[in-house]
């Protein structure tokens, strides 16, 4: 099985890199290590937010209400920041991660205790927590001048060579992949994506592992509200309107698949990294930004396509090896 | 019928059920919820009860509605399709195409209905020719129709449309009665009649409750899901043509979320998102109800950002509601 997911995900490094190479063939500074590491820090924010969703996902599960959690969790530390600039950073991080887990666990509650599917749930709480944008920012929208000098430039602020934006996304692929790998709880997402009724005879709690799942992603759709309006360095309703589609595209685009079960955080980093490359080439190669959903949605379709081929050699490998033994 | 919740494990032995059934059914509740907010807006607003008002009303619903209608037999099939909205920009780009090279009013919507249809066979062809999940396949759709509406159009719009086109969006066909209303009522009956009196209606609820058993029992079941991504598509051509000739313009941005307010609707409506269960008339009255809150609500200035919190508690409160009730009353609502 870890030879076929090798497999998709050296296919998915060839397509990458293909791309790269056919680019920096007219464009040779595209390929410059400086240039890759700065597409790298552009595409931090859709790899943590697709590590998020990938959880999510592995469990049978979907959270449309990520990007409208962003953009409320965004507002609301914009506000702190705004009314109190005196509140260190690392406490408005605090507050970002508390509150995303807050409205995932919210959504986690009503997928485990009153057992409505998720797609349901977040499909009404992705218009509630942006309609609550909206209200408790009144309407209005904080810009630089409002945030302080910190809030926006702790990301940019260089570690080692990089961005520390960069290095946060860093972080959460070592967090989830020690977390799926080397955990209880990862191989408990793992089970229950596979099989939910072998996952509750092994005695995991399904019900409580989604909600654990949906506070997770609620927290990583926190922490990168706090990420986008300080990169971005504006609040508003429309922020990251309409992103939640991305962040799945991220994680179909890497192998994960939606019937749970399968996935990896090397998929959802390349997932992810093939979208940031074509978002940042599409100007380089002087082609129309309007290109980008198009293609977007042609590599979304070609990955399913091709994962599905591979899901189906993986069922006979399985029969053979039941044949052989 | 059967009740929402129940039907996926339990198969009704026989068709007509008791009064008592009838009575506290899902759609006795949509019609409760209905009368609530029609009584709450006549009092809010003293603009409410006037027959003009509660003719623009309609025009909050009938677009989403007639998408919804098709919506709701393939989420019973246990299929979704997200590329709707998409499909009302792609045909309503391409109608805009036409226009500029001076097409009349019938090829424009003959273009509008059929690049749905196409649009509809391409995410069938796709689903059942290849045997991949329909959320993923109609996501990846999505964004290629609207990319190619962005691709076509840029930053751009299409105005200037014939005179006789606007009469599909705007025009009345007696008194306050529109010819959307009209379009969608007799939309409605077609597929209460398609899904509840016809086999095919049978198969789509056999499909949905167990493919498998569906498919040895002789349903062709990739034929029957095809044909319902068709309709889907379909509905979304015509639902372009009522929007363009409503707005008189086409920018690629058109309907944007409108994907998500229809699966809305069909879920408020009592359809099962798991397949399997669920009603046109369930499906109707929630058609209304959304046109009658975000009406309502505009009435009282209330801004479309903050309606949308109404209508996101609404589908979460209606759905948890009925499953909290049984937990505590230990019988079904």
């Amino acid at each position: 099985m870890s030879a076929v997911l090798r497999h998709r995900e050296m296919l998915l490094v060839a397509a990458i890199a293909l791309m790269v190479g056919l680019i920096a063939m007219r464009f040779p500074a595209f390929a410059r290590p400086g240039n890759l590491a700065t597409v790298f820090n552009d595409t931090s924010i859709l790899v943590i937010l697709a590590l998020g969703q990938m959880v999510v996902i592995l469990t049978r599960s979907i959270d449309l209400s990520m990007a409208s959690n962003l953009a409320l969790t965004g507002m609301l530390v914009a506000l702190t920041n705004a009314n109190y600039p005196e509140v260190p950073i690392p406490l408005i991080i605090v507050e970002a991660m508390t509150i995303g887990a807050v409205l995932g666990a919210f959504n986690g509650v009503l997928v485990w205790k009153l057992g409505i599917p998720a797609i349901v749930v977040t499909l009404g709480t992705l218009t509630i927590f942006r309609g609550l944008t909206f209200v408790v920012a009144g309407g209005t929208w904080v810009n630089a001048d409002r945030m302080s000098a910190d809030f926006i430039g702790l990301q940019r602020g260089m570690l080692l060579g990089l961005p520390v934006l960069s290095w946060f996304a860093v972080a959460a692929i070592a967090f989830f992949f020690l977390l799926l790998t080397r955990t209880p709880l990862g191989r408990s997402l793992y089970a229950i994506g596979v099989n939910p009724s072998a996952a509750v005879y092994t005695g995991i709690d399904v019900g409580r592992t989604k909600f654990i799942a949906f506070v997770l992603s609620g927290a990583i759709a926190g922490l990168c509200g706090y990420l986008w309006v300080s990169r971005y360095v504006i609040a508003a309703t429309e922020v990251a309107n309409g992103y939640e589609l991305t962040i799945i595209a991220a994680c179909v685009i890497g192998g994960i698949s939606i019937a749970g079960g399968i996935g990896s955080v090397g998929g959802a980093l390349l997932g992810a990294l093939f979208l940031g490359i074509i978002s940042s080439a599409l100007p380089v190669i002087g082609v129309s930004p309007f290109w980008q959903m198009a293609i977007s949605g042609t590599a979304i379709l070609a990955a399913v396509i091709l994962n599905a081929r591979g899901e189906r050699k993986q069922g006979r490998i399985i029969l053979k090896k039941a044949e052989a033994a | 019928m059967s009740t929402v919740e129940t039907a996926r494990r339990r198969i009704p032995d026989r068709l007509d059920t008791p009064l008592k059934g009838t009575l506290l059914s899902w759609e006795m509740l949509l019609v409760a919820v209905a009368l609530g907010i029609f009584v709450t807006n006549s009092l809010a607003s003293p603009y409410f009860l006037n027959p003009w008002s509660l003719s623009d009303m309609t025009f909050n619903f009938t677009e989403k509605g007639l998408i919804a209608l098709a919506m709701a037999l393939l989420i019973i099939s246990g299929e979704i399709d997200l590329s709707v909205a998409a499909t009302i920009a792609l045909a309503s780009t391409l109608m805009g195409m036409a226009l500029q090279s001076g097409a009349d009013t019938p090829t424009l919507v003959a273009i509008g209905i059929l690049t749905g249809l196409a649009c509809g066979a391409v995410n069938g062809a796709l689903v059942t020719g290849l045997g991949l999940p329909s959320i993923v396949v109609t996501i990846g759709t999505m964004s290629l129709f609207r990319g190619i509406a962005y691709i076509i159009l840029g930053d751009q719009a299409y105005k200037g449309y014939p005179a006789g086109f606007a009469f599909f969006g705007q025009g009345y066909v007696w008194w306050v009665v529109s010819f959307e209303l009209v379009l969608f009522a007799a939309a409605a009956v077609a597929f209460w009649f398609l899904l509840h009196r016809t086999s095919f209606g049978r198969r789509v609820f056999a499909i949905g409750n167990n493919p498998v058993a569906a498919q040895f029992s002789g349903v062709r079941v990739n034929r029957v899901k095809f044909v319902l991504f068709c309709l889907t598509g379909l509905m979304a051509g015509i639902a372009s043509v009522l929007l363009t000739s409503r707005l008189g313009s086409t920018r690629p941005s058109i309907a944007q979320g409108y994907e998500l307010e229809v699966i809305t609707m069909v879920v408020l409506g009592g359809v099962s998102i798991l397949g399997g269960a669920g009603s046109i008339v369930g499906v109707v009255l929630a058609a209304l109800i959304m046109g009658m809150v975000t009406f309502g609500l505009g009435l009282l200035n209330v801004p479309g950002i903050v309606m949308s919190i109404f209508i996101g508690l609404l589908l979460i409160l209606v759905i948890a509601l009925p499953i909290v009730w049984r937990r505590f009353f230990g019988r079904a609502m």
